[in-house]
């Protein structure tokens, strides 16, 4: 506290050249920043630019390799978090650190240093829970909650040790638009009791709406300090990206072309297979040929569940819930599905859409040998290497995958070029069908860009394209209908033309957009 | 009666070595490491209990040495999974076989030496006591011992802060160390709490049950043990009743055998017909029960996939590498 009357005018927090090395990799190369008392200081960055390492730094998580963090204007060393803690620097983590098996109350004790016990924490929580309207119950077990709600345990968490800096690690990337805003709010109200806070996303307008500072990482290096409500949203993205990044273009949808169901769902339901799962109740939706259809929804409402229904990884009780190209699939295997025309993308890269441990190559083999055999498979079954290595090269030519040597091993390429692959894989085949789970989920700006663009091309080649995602800024430059996923339910689709943020987001919430308010509480 | 009283206090006698190895793996896994150890780390325990006990004539002395045998053995289980992040699974079962050639290769020298027996306790007053003395109150110390262990572990996993911070580490390792709990250093004493626990259990073998040394005798003791954490969901009190129901199995099964019907001709028929029907049942179905029932509560227990998560820890056998 002596350090607080010496340093009234000067930043909260100072890093200087702040360096990280993993191997060969500089996750972090000499970052510099400032942020003052009661500033909301963006970093931003794409993907693997180095955010989160950064701030695991601050945090005590990770070991700088070099480099000084000057807090209130002393020199301080942070070797764990509760070193952290105790400086008074809280973290709210993109990826919870929460146990599901406990209550939100021994959540919360957890990482409070004092020993009070748990109905004391109880009491606070919930009493400073409702003093910032994020309504919380101490008592229940985590296990059960929603993703906002669970970042709800983590703020509350956080603000019970009076921390000076709260750092939020891609908070908005799970919540609804109307939750994010609740957020906001909460975050404004923090500022204006002089509590500073690091807020990391890549979501520019976010950052452009509510930031007084920003720090844009590449590749670990610092690449410029601004003022985000000086930029634009493009200016922004091409200090993050270092390019251009090409829009998406979506032309009309062709009028004169069969546009007949290619996909049908109907009456689809299946039961919670555990006790996190989410039922599917019911469900309709068709897609139509050259149309893109979207599904919205806040992560763990049944998108899940609902890809491994179409994609037959569960196989459904009713043959006639899924249909491919005027079929019943629900009966059928994968590959059966793939044989109907069908092609699918599920959402986690390493062990569902590809063997970690196999080269490329295999990778492809693994998933179209029943649609390409005559193409990749011998007599008695043998592996026509040749043919599958120029078929694997094709595809990373086409969808540009960067790697290193030949072939290497799904694992060893990162996250956005082996998803580039995965696509990739799948577009080769021209689908008649495409289901694609999170397209975009942890890839940068130009990959992502180049994706979406391939999906609208292979709709606009006669296709139906089902796109299921957390991000909704996605959805919007690519669909021409919206659908919304709320606990397990399916709402009618929207055409895109009468679509807004704001109807969607409430349909996320749980509400109709006639009635313009939650059904319930928000649970 | 006293047939009864005796057959009871052997039932509580046996029970106590299940109770007890099986309360140290409970808290094992509830930190997320799976040691299957526990036959290994038994044995050591019985051998370095009874050697300990015959050369120094302190049945005390012996106990404590079993202890410590156990928790430094089970250390070397630590070092390997924890430290140079072996498998758990492979790990343990080496911990068990090496237990076993280590505890015979020790024991050589000790083979059919005379025993020394720790005695049971007589309290004034109260041992005395009809129907209820002898089995309340004139039991072995190690007896009393399990009960405050089991008393002591509920305690301390569910009402106090190091418990609940152990339950997380085994909950969720990646989130115990994002807020800074040493999770490494958590599950090392979680583990040496286990070998100490398993080597208590082999001293009351070898020290309370059957005072002598006898290679391998524990007898699949400890795979029982493991069985019964399992059995029990990973709470303590149903480990303390699995202990005595599996217990109470082992020594029905001795004796039914060693039952001269034709000396029974004096019981009510229907008392004769139902020894006589399980007299018939093979020993080695009754040998089997511990593991059958076990089988049959994961079925019944996965029926309940929610109460299931709740208390099955989920990291339990995961590797963990912190990033620094």
């Amino acid at each position: 506290m002596d350090a607080e009357r010496g340093n009234v005018g000067g930043p909260l927090l100072d890093v200087r050249g702040l360096t990280k090395i993993f191997g060969s990799l500089r996750a972090c190369d000499g970052v510099d920043l400032k942020i003052n008392r009661g500033e909301i200081h963006a970093l931003l960055g794409e993907n693997g630019a180095g955010k989160s390492t950064f701030v695991k730094m601050l945090f005590g998580s990770l070991e700088p390799y070099s480099g000084e963090i000057w807090w209130k204007g002393e020199k301080v060393r942070i070797a764990s978090p509760g070193e952290a803690r105790r400086l008074g620097i809280g973290m709210v983590f993109q990826h919870f650190s929460l146990f599901d098996a406990l209550t939100a109350a021994e959540n919360i004790a957890l990482s409070l240093d004092d020993g009070s016990p748990i109905g004391t924490i109880a009491a606070k929580a919930k009493a400073l829970s409702y003093s910032y309207g994020l309504p919380l119950d101490p008592y229940s077990l985590v296990g059960d909650l929603s993703v906002g709600e669970r970042q709800r345990i983590e703020i509350i968490r956080c603000l019970l040790q009076t921390p000076d800096l709260i750092i939020l690690d891609e908070p908005t990337s799970v919540l609804t638009p109307q939750e994010a805003d609740k957020l906001f709010e909460t975050l404004e109200r923090l500022r204006s009791e002089g509590k500073s806070i690091l807020y990391i996303s890549h979501r520019l307008e976010e950052v452009k709406r509510m930031c007084d500072g920003a720090t844009v990482l590449r590749h670990g290096k610092v690449v410029g300090h601004c003022d985000p409500r000086q930029e634009t949203a493009s200016s922004l993205a091409r200090m993050m990206v270092g390019s251009e990044v090409n829009a998406v273009t979506r032309p009309p949808v062709d009028a004169r072309v069969d546009h007949s169901p290619l996909l049908e769902i109907r009456a689809l339901s299946r039961k919670a297979a555990t006790p996190f799962a989410v039922p599917l109740r019911a469900i309709d939706l068709s897609v139509k040929a050259g149309e893109v259809v979207g599904i919205a929804g806040v992560a763990g409402n049944g998108q899940g569940e609902f890809f491994e229904a179409i994609s037959g990884e569960v196989r459904q009780e009713d043959a006639g819930s899924v249909r491919i190209s005027g079929k019943d699939a629900g009966h059928l295997s994968i590959s059966k599905r793939r044989l109907l025309g069908a092609a699918f993308v599920p959402e986690e890269r390493l062990g569902h859409g590809a063997a970690p441990l196999m080269p490329l190559s295999e990778n492809l083999l693994l998933s179209r040998f029943a649609t390409d055999g005559k193409a990749f498979l011998g007599p008695l079954g043998t592996i026509r290497t040749a043919t599958i290595e120029s078929a694997s090269e094709r595809i990373i030519k086409h969808m540009d995958v960067r790697m290193s040597g030949k072939d290497p091993e799904a694992a060893a390429l990162s996250g956005g070029n082996l998803q580039k692959f995965i696509v990739g894989r799948e577009l080769d085949r021209q689908p008649s069908v495409m289901v694609v789970n999170q397209p975009t989920w942890g890839v940068d700006a130009g990959a992502a860009a180049r994706i979406r663009q391939a999906l609208i091309e292979l709709a606009r080649a006669g296709s139906a394209v089902l796109v299921i995602s957390q991000d909704l800024d996605e959805l919007f430059e690519i669909s021409d209908f919206i659908a919304v996923m709320h606990n397990g339910t399916m709402s009618a689709p929207l055409p895109i033309a009468d679509a807004t943020f704001e109807k969607i987001g409430l349909l996320m919430g749980g509400a109709s957009p006639e009635e313009g308010h939650p059904v319930g509480e928000a649970a | 009666m006293d047939i009864a009283e005796a057959i009871l206090t052997t039932v509580a006698t046996a029970s106590t070595p299940l109770l007890i190895a099986a309360t140290g793996e409970l808290v094992v896994e509830r930190s997320g490491v799976l040691n299957l150890g526990v036959e290994g780390m038994m044995l050591m325990g019985a051998v370095s209990g009874f050697a300990v006990t015959a050369l120094t004539g302190y049945p005390w002395l012996g106990v404590l040495a079993a202890v410590i045998v156990g928790a430094v053995y089970s250390l070397l289980f630590g070092f390997l999974t924890l430290t140079l992040v072996t498998n758990q699974v492979a790990t343990g079962l080496a911990l068990t076989l090496l237990g076993v050639g280590l505890s015979g290769l020790i024991g050589v020298p000790f083979v059919g030496h005379p025993g020394i027996q720790m005695t049971s306790l007589y309290i004034p007053g109260l041992t005395g006591l009809p129907y209820v003395g002898k089995l309340l109150f004139g039991e072995d110390p190690l007896f009393y011992l399990s009960i405050v262990l089991v008393i002591g572990v509920s305690w301390f996993l569910f009402g106090t802060r190091a418990g609940l911070t152990l339950r997380s580490v085994g909950d969720n390792h990646g989130s115990a160390h994002a807020l800074g709990i040493p999770v490494i250093r958590i599950r090392y004493l979680a583990v040496m709490f286990g070998g100490a626990c398993a080597g208590l259990a082999g001293a009351q073998l070898s020290i309370v049950y059957t005072p002598q040394w006898v290679e391998n005798m524990t007898a699949g003791r400890g795979w029982i043990a493991l069985a019964l954490v399992v059995f029990a969901s990973w709470r303590p009190w149903r480990v303390f009743a699995g202990a005595y129901l599996f217990g109470l199995l082992t020594i029905a099964e001795l004796n039914i055998q060693a039952v001269d019907l034709s000396t029974l001709h004096q019981l009510p028929g229907a008392v004769y017909d139902l020894l006589a029907l399980i007299k018939a049942i093979p020993s080695q179905f009754l040998s089997s029960i511990p593991y059958l029932a076990t089988v049959v509560v994961l079925v019944v227990i996965s029926r309940n996939r929610r109460l299931t998560m709740m208390n099955t820890p989920a990291s339990l056998g995961r590797a963990f590498v912190p990033d620094r």
